[in-house]
């Protein structure tokens, strides 16, 4: 089973040795100058930079990464049902049925209560 | 043994197939990008400007490494670099043809979701890591879109999983091969499925029309901001590569991958990536980006129901169509 993954590993390495090429052509191609004290500020379209960096965020953002984890958890039931769901037969449908459908519910819900909303 | 070694050679080979076809898709796109704005495109380094992409590269390599004051360094260097990783990872499973396939795993369509899911996080990374307000906004919103169009992605790849019965990438274009695409059959849910699929995948890898996350007028570059030189090239790259894979995946689970008369299964499946790819840079260079609400309202309030009823339709369609599943 373990043997299936190799390749990946595989597919890793090559990208690991990309990432080496260029980190190292960087380290020898490129400039090193001396630096003034604001070389390194962060980049603010050229104004000083003002304020801390952790702005606040809008609770949608919250509220979206809540949405995603109630969302795909469906997924979790939905992939294995959706290969066996067969030799179920009818009951394994009228099942999905309600269990989407109380999915659907939610969605609704969250719709209704404004959930979905992105206009300020 | 055997095939162990044969796994490892491909899996080996199509990554660096891949990050070379990358030098030239950007190339492509630049032509592409060009004749449709009355442009040339890049005509200089090499013969008809082949060589541009590399030409980048060299320069790119030869900029400043920069790393923002107070930015965390070990998240911040490690951002691209997973990014490039992840992307290219999502290859692993995809058949080239009936042989051509580094892993051809039983779960494969997990794989891809989950490989694929997992590029939010070099997003964040690089997001909180680069101590800009910029990359922290952009970072934000790359996720929130990222996670908010995994739920119709998930729903959309289900309904070949379900027209076919198996999780293995291969056993679905096999599936295809030996009865339709499902692009074509059943057309009133594989062209939607298809269609979300589309959407879903140039949202995860922030194409226009929806890259709002590096909104060039309001963010500067997004989680970009704060890179130069060779970290930058990896994100760029790893951006081209995500949608190369993604055409590819496309291409297997809805166009029927290698099927195709007359020409080796690779032409095929080779030529189907390319559309998709290209199509890819048309809708770029043709449409405008959408405003942050109108993405969201899309994903909850359009695509996402619409999956759910997909999934059903193919469901009902497998269990009352005589010869819905063979």
């Amino acid at each position: 089973m373990i043997a299936s993954y190799i390749p990946m590993f595989l597919i890793i390495a090559v990208g690991i040795l990309l990432a080496t090429v260029f980190f190292l052509g960087s380290t020898f191609l490129g400039p090193k100058q001396a630096k003034g004290a604001e070389h390194n500020t962060p980049y603010e379209s050229g104004s000083e930079s003002s304020g801390g960096r952790h702005v606040r965020l809008s609770v949608k953002f919250y509220l979206t990464a809540i949405l995603f984890v109630v969302f795909d958890i469906e997924a979790v039931f939905l992939y294995p049902w959706g290969i066996k769901f067969r030799s179920f037969g009818w009951l394994g449908l009228v099942e999905m049925l309600g269990f989407l459908g109380v999915l659907v519910i939610g969605l609704v819900y969250c719709w209704k209560k404004g959930a979905l909303e992105w206009e300020t | 043994m055997n095939g162990l070694v044969h796994g490892a050679v491909y899996g080996g080979v199509i990554a660096s197939v891949l990050l070379t076809t990358i030098a030239f898709g950007i190339w492509f796109e630049r032509k592409f990008a060009g004749r449709m704005q009355s442009r040339l495109g890049p005509t200089i380094v090499g013969p008809f400007g082949l060589l541009q992409s590399v030409a980048d590269v060299v320069k790119l390599l030869q900029k400043e490494d920069i790393v923002p004051r107070d930015a965390d360094r070990p998240l911040f260097d490690l951002a691209p670099v997973l990014a490039a990783l992840f992307s290219l990872g999502v290859a692993a499973v995809v058949p080239f043809s009936p042989t051509i396939i580094a892993s051809d795993l039983d779960v494969g369509v997990l794989y891809i979701l989950a490989v694929g899911g997992l590029m939010v996080i070099p997003t964040f990374m690089a997001g909180w890591a680069s101590n800009n307000k910029f990359a922290l906004i952009g970072g934000m919103r790359a996720i929130a879109q990222s996670v908010s169009y995994g739920v119709p992605l998930v729903l959309a790849v289900l309904v070949p999983v379900i027209l076919s019965g198996t999780l293995s990438v291969s056993g679905i274009v096999t599936y295809q091969a030996n009865h339709h695409w499902f692009l074509t059959w059943p057309v009133f849910i594989g062209v939607p499925a298809f269609a979300i699929y589309y959407m879903a995948m140039l949202a995860e890898s922030n194409r226009i029309p929806f890259d709002i996350p590096e909104a060039e007028s309001e963010l500067v570059a997004g989680v970009t901001t704060e890179y130069t030189g060779a970290k930058f090239t990896l994100f760029y790259m790893a951006e081209y590569v995500h949608t190369l894979v993604g055409s590819a995946v496309g291409a297997a689970l809805f166009l029927g991958g290698w099927d195709g008369p007359f020409a080796p299964g690779l032409h095929w499946m080779v030529l189907k990536t390319l559309v998709l790819f290209t199509v890819v840079y048309w809708v770029r260079w043709s449409l405008l980006r959408l405003r942050s609400d109108q993405l969201m309202v899309l994903c909850w309030k359009w695509l996402t129901p619409i999956g759910v009823l997909l999934v059903l339709g193919a469901a009902a369609w497998v269990q009352f169509v005589p010869g819905g599943f063979q």
